[in-house]
């Protein structure tokens, strides 16, 4: 059975793998060209606190990312 | 990242890069030399799309449509990434030659590359390069006229170019899968919340310390004993030749009296002991430490750390760059807004660097002002500036009308910073700042000097004697340091040292207020053209009516009613 979540639901360590991301056209496309795409695998690298933003590694770069945003992306958690 | 790198190595020409994503805010110019053609070189801001996000993509985006070829500077360590932009390039039928920079990283990172293959694939030619270092440079230039355009790739949808990047990289690039290197475990220790604020804390903490300590050293033991026992006797020497008029008093001070470097207020001492024996010292040592910040890649998880403060004030977390970059100066910490998204971030962060920022050059000044009374006067008029930051910040975040979007930058690895390139950014940043401040301390020097002439600036400190007093508690002639504070801080704050009988809690609100009320010409002037007019008075506004406001309260503090 697949593991559906969100970005922003994953333990840090945990890897997955982007699904879907929701939102506009323009937000789509920004995190595209910067390599979050669907099909793309990620590992959750830091959380900060009080809602701050995720840090995720993709393809051998790190990216830091906000809550908002992490609640946008669909992924499936790897094991 | 990288392409400052380069375009420094092909010009000779002297830009600013950094280990971070945004730190080219606008184009640069220079000049190649090749095999007798001449070749005019246009270093733009980097950007992941030919769809700006950001003011700063925006000029890249003029820039490449106004270019003849194209160097597309593509960080291999990224490679899938980076060829949407190529791909969107090579549909715009300009010649493109690809730079695959950074070609060490690869190894290190166990990803290997085909360039053969890439260059047969989109029939471009593919040069590497490790910019740092120099390699692969020479075979650029001689393949620059190689440069073509592939009129195969015909502009296509955001999907078909994924699908295209996604045959391509599958026939030139293998990754082997590593194990976590020291490198990444103290990547991962730095961003991480538990380890990485109080790394945060300590990092920023031995940083100022070195900066003190540098900036002290290099005064008591090097320029003071150069002023005081080599300069001293020349100018008093002079000051005999001049003898008692006003050119006496314009190049050296008030005749008859001990020359003073702070006091005098002459051109000749005041003017070149200011610049060159008090804030040269702390420029040399805060740049050079930024400098080691910037290019170990730690400053984007600083911001990462921090993302939840300034999201409260209205940016988010890349706005303590151009905070950090203001300390230095306040002109490149403004040009810097440009790498927030939207107007209101912009404003915000232009606004609060105006506002409760102070240079290096007034630190400096600070620190000479206060220094005699101890270090707790110091730290108020640092604390006062930092509760404004986040005051201001939080009131404009409700008030300013706008969009805050979030943090979505890029994390770059680890660099160990090089020795050379470090002293190089250093000297380049201390040799625009002489530039920039000699003159402008001269004319301001020039300008009291005249002023008191005319009697203007007695007339000013009587007339503003009652609101200055009344307000804020300080004698009417701290008004001149104000006026004065429009052309240089430092010498505004030098200013002050000159007023007798100030105690240290009037010269705690004076400083604070100095900072506050207005930025000097040169900030003021690159405020403008970022904001524009409108958006320039309505922070001109609420900059004047914090520093009010702020002397007030400070008086009623410190002071009592």
């Amino acid at each position: 059975m697949a593991n559906i979540l969100l970005l922003s639901q994953l333990t840090v360590n945990q890897r997955a793998k982007i699904l879907n991301i929701n939102g506009g056209f323009g937000f789509q496309r920004r995190l595209r060209v910067m390599g979050v795409r669907e099909g793309q695998i990620i590992k959750v690298v830091s959380k900060q606190p009080f809602r701050g933003p995720y840090t995720i590694s993709i393809g051998g770069s790190n990216i830091t990312i906000g809550r908002g945003m992490a609640n946008k992306i669909a992924v499936e958690v790897l094991r | 990242m990288g392409k400052s790198v380069v375009f420094s190595r092909l010009t000779g020409a002297n830009v600013i890069a950094s280990n971070y994503p945004g730190t080219t805010v606008d184009f640069s110019k220079g000049i190649m030399r090749f095999e007798g053609e001449k070749y005019e070189i246009i270093d733009a801001p980097g950007t992941y799309s030919l769809e700006p996000s950001n003011k700063a993509e925006e000029v890249s985006l003029k820039m490449f449509k106004q270019a003849d070829i194209v160097i597309n500077v593509v960080d291999s360590t990224n490679l899938e990434r980076n060829l949407y932009l190529t791909l969107e390039i090579l549909e715009q039928d300009k010649p493109v030659i690809i730079v695959l920079n950074l070609w060490d990283e690869c190894k290190h990172l166990g990803i290997t590359i085909d360039d053969k293959i890439l260059e047969e694939i989109l029939d471009i030619p593919v040069v590497t390069t490790v910019a740092l270092s120099g390699e692969g440079i020479k075979n650029l230039v001689s393949r620059l006229n190689e440069a073509r355009s592939n009129d195969d790739i015909k502009p296509t949808s955001e999907e078909g170019r994924w699908i295209e990047i996604g045959s391509i990289v599958k026939k030139v690039e293998t990754v082997e899968h590593r194990h976590h290197t020291i490198r990444d475990r103290i990547s991962d220790l730095t961003i991480r919340p538990v380890t990485g604020i109080p790394i945060a804390a300590g990092i920023i903490f031995l940083s100022f310390w070195i900066v003190r300590f540098i900036g002290e050293g290099l005064i008591e033991y090097i320029l003071d004993p150069i002023f005081s026992n080599l300069y001293l006797p020349i100018v008093e020497n002079l000051s005999e030749i001049i003898g008692p008029n006003f050119l006496h008093t314009l190049l050296i001070g008030e005749y008859g009296v001990p020359i003073d470097f702070v006091e005098s207020l002459g051109m000749l001492t005041t003017g070149l002991y200011i610049p060159i024996a008090v804030v040269l010292p702390y420029i040399m040592s805060f740049y050079f430490i930024l400098s080691i910040l910037e290019d170990t890649g730690y400053l984007p998880r600083l911001a990462t750390l921090v993302d939840n403060i300034f999201h409260k004030l209205g940016m988010h977390g890349h706005g303590i760059i151009p905070m950090f970059l203001g300390l230095g100066c306040n002109v490149p910490g403004a040009l810097s807004t440009r790498t927030l998204e939207t107007k209101k971030q912009r404003f915000i962060a232009a606004t609060l660097l105006a506002i409760s920022v102070p240079c290096m050059a007034q630190i400096a000044m600070i620190f000479g002002l206060l220094g005699s009374y101890g270090l707790y006067y110091i730290g108020l008029v640092f604390i006062s500036l930092a509760i404004l930051y986040i005051v201001i910040g939080i009131i404009l975040n409700r008030f300013v009308k706008g969009e805050s979007p979030e943090i979505f930058m890029e994390i770059p690895s680890y660099r160990v910073p090089s020795f050379k390139a470090t002293i190089k950014k250093t000297w380049m940043r201390i040799r625009w700042f002489l530039k920039e401040a000699i003159p402008f301390l001269f004319l301001g020097v020039l300008i009291i000097n005249l002023l008191y002439a005319v009697g203007f600036l007695q007339w000013l400190g009587d007339m503003l004697a009652p609101v200055m007093q009344g307000l804020f508690g300080l004698p009417g002639e701290s008004s001149t340091a104000l006026v004065i504070g429009f052309l240089r801080k430092d010498l505004a704050t030098g200013m002050l040292l000159t007023i007798k009988g100030m105690n240290a809690y009037q010269l705690v609100i004076a400083a604070v207020m100095l900072t506050v009320y207005f930025p000097c010409v040169a900030t003021f002037v690159v405020l403008l053209k970022e904001l524009g007019i409108k958006d320039m008075l309505k922070s001109t506004a609420i900059m004047v009516t914090t520093a009010v406001a702020v002397g007030v309260i400070l008086k009623l503090i410190f002071l009592g009613v």
